[in-house]
This record gives structure tokens, C-alpha cells and sequence, in this order.
């Protein structure tokens, strides 16, 4: 557990990206949201973290015997996280489906070339397994999904392309995800889609939410 | 009931204090970059702190009023001149219709802030009325003010009010063009090698041309980690200090994204953070460590004042 600032509050899972570790983050964060404690903001799970933003003013408020809002926070994370473990529910994710043209991905042929397959083995590697969302970051709806097949993983790219089309399809590492946007980026483009996944006017605004599954479907297939 | 942006300035936009709950979806909160300055302006005024205010870097924006309206401006000092007369910060003025304020030259800071009586209309978008320029929503067409902009006044901006209607000097922040920025510490810092601790707590950094409204890109002394440091992407926030694998630094602001994976060496005291805001390419900063709860002794210490402050201004209004 550590501050990240005086107003968030990080506590670590553990250091690797696995289902377990990120359905407990999702749980905590949502436990957070659900019963606020007072002064909380808002949380954010990632892979295998969850970090509370707090009012600094509004904890202390609360807690007027307390000389930092910080480690009341610490605590409360730690009591809600003991009290989670033995009841995590394993509600059945939501699944969503995303079309992908794999004649528009830049680096496929390559990528097929390096892993010592066939594009289409290659595609049908990809498309096997459902991914889970681990965690949103680095733009308004991009998913970070995984885990892909240890023999399709892939290395970023060396020099990051200054534009990646909006609906491109990466991997980096183990990893895989949809540009929601046009943008630099440095994962390898193996496919595009149409979907929007930042849609602002709606509820959510985005397509995914931690915790969803995806799946992606061959528009050629 | 508005104003007109008659000259577009350099990357000028709506903002107010962000907005809030969308982290977990890739949304950040953000907002102005100096939120001292855009708090002191709208207290001053007798409006919300959270009112939209018009941020505006050098060359800033040539803005006409095209009704009477009482404002005030904060941030930077760009030598405002109102119909060719100066005008100070930190106080409340009067512009009648058609009158204009410029900004003739960048005398300290970076950023400076345009409040009106009332505070701004502008696009609201999960609300906030700042613009966020990744999603294109908010403020103006979530965009850079461009010229011709109308932005009308949420409220009644004209009305009585007192010339001696000053903010005090106590509460205004020490801006520098080489600032000494207190940090809390980030969860790599004891990985620094001895040098590179020393370096990062004793040397100052150049604020490099690769800095905007996402984050400050620093050059200094490289610093290096003991060792390999892989870290899974977690969230992050301004003010937060991340090492580049170059051994550079990035210090993120107001857009910053809300995850990272590169080592956080420290988090900028949020009520520090103005200071660094008002930083520009060629500025230098130093960073001075203290604890979490000094950084929280100092953000209450800042709330008490501006309540304080808010107390006085509402009774004068």
C-alpha cells in the first residue's frame, strides 16, 4: 500500500497480471463506490491495484482525531479488503463481441512471419479464447484485454507510430486492445474494427468497464 | 450576455475544476492547470470555485466584452491592458460593452485566467465544463478557443461592487521561474541508486519545449534504478512524478492519462502544483521532500484560508 500524493491511496494485490488478483481489484474498487467512506472521490482497479482518490479536508473532517487522512484511508482499504476476500462473488461477466477486419491490420503478416505460423493461424489463434478487460487507461475507453496466447504475444513496436488509426486492434506483450481513438501508439496492428468505443453521450460512456469479457469474431471467417 | 474572443490566442481553452468519477473509464479529471488561480478569481467574484474560466497561455487571447461585466484575472502576469489601460490581478474590474482586454507581454508565469461574475457558459459533458481535447467535449466544442468564439455568462455578470475588492498578498501563490516544489515521495524512489536520489532531491531540472497541458517533460542529471523495475500499469494523477526510461523526468498535469507503468519517483503537494503550472519551456525547478501528512497539513491549511476568503467575499458582495 502506498500514497500516491496526499489525496490517493494505492494498495497492491500483487504483481502479476492474473484473473484472480484483478477480480478482487474490481471487487474492492466497487465495494469503494458502493459504500463510499466519507470524503472518498472516486477508485480506479487496475491489473492487480486499486487506488482511492479522497477529499483530504472531508477525511479529516470525518476523522477529527487523526493527524493524516492518509492513513485512515490505508486502513479502511485494509478492513475492506480482508472483508472481501472469502465473499468475492464470481458474477457472470458481461460479454461483448467485436467484428475485426484482419485485412486492415498493418503488422499481421509480419507478426505471423515472426511467431513461425500462417496468417490465418495466426487469426485463429487470436480469436479462440475470450478476453478479460483488465483495466482502462491511456485513453478514454481503451481497454487493456488479455491474456493472449503465450506463442501470438508480441513486442512493441521499437519506434511508436505517431497515428494509429481509430478501431486498430494491438498487441503488446501479452496484451491486446482497440485504439478508441486516432493517436500515436506503439503496439503492433494486427486488425481494425468499427466499433465505438467511446461513446460519450451514453451511459456508460464507454464501451467496456472493467471486468467485462470480450470476444473478438473474424469478419472474414 | 457574453464575451468574444476577437484574437485567438496560443492554446486557449474553457476549463473549470475538472471533472470527477470517470478515472476507471480512461476519463481524467482535467481541469485548469493553476487551480489556485482560478479559485482565488471566482471566490473574488462571489462565484462557485468550480466556475468556468477561460485559461490562456502567451500570446494570450484578445477578448471584447460585448456586454457590461464585472471580472477579474489571476495566473499570470501577460501585462493586461483593458482599452489600453493597465489592469492588475487579483481584483475585481469593470468592463463595459465592447470594451477590450489584451495581454501585451509575458512578464511572469505561464498561464493566466479569465473569470467573469457569474462564470462562463459553456458545453457541459459529465459535469464539467472544461474542455477535454482527447474526447472533443466540453467548453468550446471541446477545443481551442478559435477567433470569433462567443462564450456567453452563466449568470448576471454586471452589479455594484466595491474598487477595494483586492485579494490579499498572503493568499496569492509565490509564483518563480525556478520554484522550490515540496513532493510527497512515490513508491520507486528508494529504488534511485544513492547518485540518482541526491540528483533528484538536490539538482534542479529544465522545463524542456515537450510540455503541455498532458505533462512537463524535465531535463536534468539522468537518474537510474537498482536493478529491473517492471511495474503492472496502475493509476496515476498530477502532479505525479514518472522516470522515462531515458532517466528523464515527466512530471504529469492537468490531461494526464489516468494509468502509467513507469516508476513514480514522487507526487508534486498539490498545493504546489500552481507553482509548477506556471512553469514555462526554459524555467527550472527543484523539488524539496516532505511527508504525507505535511502535504496534508498543508492542503488544510490552503482550505481554511480560501474558506475564510469565500466568508469575506460573500459578505461583500
Amino acid at each position: 500500500m502506498f500514497s500516491l500524493g496526499e489525496n490517493a491511496v494505492t494498495v497492491e494485490l500483487g504483481d502479476a497480471i492474473s484473473e484472480d488478483l484483478n477480480r478482487r481489484a474490481i471487487a474492492l474498487s466497487h465495494d469503494l463506490a458502493e459504500r463510499p467512506f466519507a470524503g472518498f472521490v472516486e477508485a480506479v482497479p487496475s491489473y492487480a491495484s486499486v487506488t482511492a482518490f479522497f477529499d483530504v479536508a472531508a477525511v479529516r473532517r470525518a476523522n477529527p482525531w487523526t493527524s493524516s487522512a492518509c492513513e485512515v484511508v490505508r486502513a479502511e482499504m485494509e478492513s475492506r479488503l480482508a472483508a472481501l476476500e472469502p465473499c468475492v462473488v464470481s458474477e457472470e461477466p458481461r460479454t461483448v463481441e467485436v467484428l475485426v477486419d484482419f485485412s486492415e491490420g498493418p503488422d499481421l503478416e509480419m507478426a505471423a512471419a515472426s511467431c513461425g505460423i500462417s496468417v490465418p493461424e495466426f487469426i485463429e489463434i487470436f480469436t479462440a479464447r475470450p478476453y478479460r478487460v483488465f483495466m482502462i487507461g491511456f485513453q478514454p475507453g481503451f481497454a487493456y484485454m488479455g491474456q493472449i496466447n503465450e506463442c501470438i504475444s508480441l513486442p512493441r513496436l521499437a519506434t511508436p507510430r505517431l497515428r494509429v488509426p481509430k478501431g486498430s486492434v494491438g498487441i503488446a506483450g501479452r496484451q491486446t486492445g482497440i485504439y478508441p481513438f486516432d493517436s500515436p501508439g506503439g503496439w503492433q496492428l494486427i486488425g481494425r474494427t468499427d466499433v465505438e468505443l467511446f461513446r460519450p453521450l451514453e451511459d456508460p460512456p464507454t464501451l467496456f468497464k472493467p471486468g467485462d469479457m470480450c470476444r473478438f469474431v473474424d469478419v472474414g471467417g | 450576455m457574453s464575451i468574444r474572443i476577437e484574437k485567438a490566442g496560443l492554446a486557449a481553452s474553457v476549463q473549470d475544476l475538472g471533472r470527477v468519477g470517470h478515472r476507471s473509464l480512461g476519463i481524467g479529471p482535467g481541469g485548469v492547470m493553476d487551480r489556485a488561480a482560478a479559485e482565488l478569481i471566482n471566490i473574488l467574484l462571489g462565484n462557485e470555485r468550480d466556475a468556468a474560466v477561460v485559461e490562456m497561455h502567451f500570446p494570450a487571447c484578445d477578448v471584447v466584452f460585448e456586454n457590461d461585466a464585472l471580472f477579474a484575472i489571476g495566473g499570470a502576469d501577460f501585462g493586461a491592458e483593458l482599452d489600453g489601460e493597465k489592469v492588475g490581478r487579483w481584483r475585481v474590474l469593470r468592463a463595459t460593452a465592447d470594451s477590450k482586454l489584451c495581454f501585451e507581454e509575458r512578464v511572469k508565469g505561464a498561464r493566466v485566467y479569465l473569470s467573469v461574475r457569474g462564470g462562463l457558459d459553456a458545453d457541459e459533458w459529465l459535469g464539467s465544463r472544461s474542455t477535454n481535447f482527447a474526447a472533443e467535449l466540453g467548453g468550446v466544442s471541446g477545443r481551442f478557443l478559435r477567433d470569433r468564439d462567443v462564450i456567453k455568462f452563466a449568470g448576471e455578470a454586471d452589479g455594484e461592487f466595491r474598487k477595494s475588492m483586492v485579494i490579499s498578498r498572503s493568499l496569492l501563490p509565490i509564483y518563480s521561474s525556478f520554484p522550490t516544489v515540496r513532493i510527497t515521495s512515490g513508491s520507486e524512489m528508494d529504488r534511485l541508486t544513492s547518485d540518482g536520489r541526491a540528483a533528484f532531491l538536490e539538482t534542479p531540472f529544465d522545463l524542456t519545449n515537450d510540455s503541455n497541458r498532458l505533462g512537463f517533460r524535465l531535463k536534468g542529471e539522468p537518474l537510474s534504478i537498482d536493478g529491473e523495475v517492471e511495474i503492472l500499469s496502475s493509476a496515476v494523477a498530477a502532479g505525479t512524478i514518472q522516470l522515462l526510461p531515458d532517466g528523464q523526468l515527466v512530471v504529469l498535469m492537468a490531461d494526464h492519462q489516468t494509468t502509467g507503468g513507469y516508476p513514480r519517483l514522487g507526487h508534486v503537494a498539490s498545493v504546489d502544483l500552481p507553482l509548477m503550472a506556471q512553469l514555462a519551456p526554459g524555467d527550472k525547478v527543484g523539488f524539496h521532500l516532505i511527508s504525507v501528512e505535511q502535504a496534508e497539513d498543508l492542503a488544510m491549511e490552503r482550505e481554511l484560508e480560501l474558506n475564510k476568503l469565500e466568508a469575506a467575499c460573500k459578505f461583500a458582495w
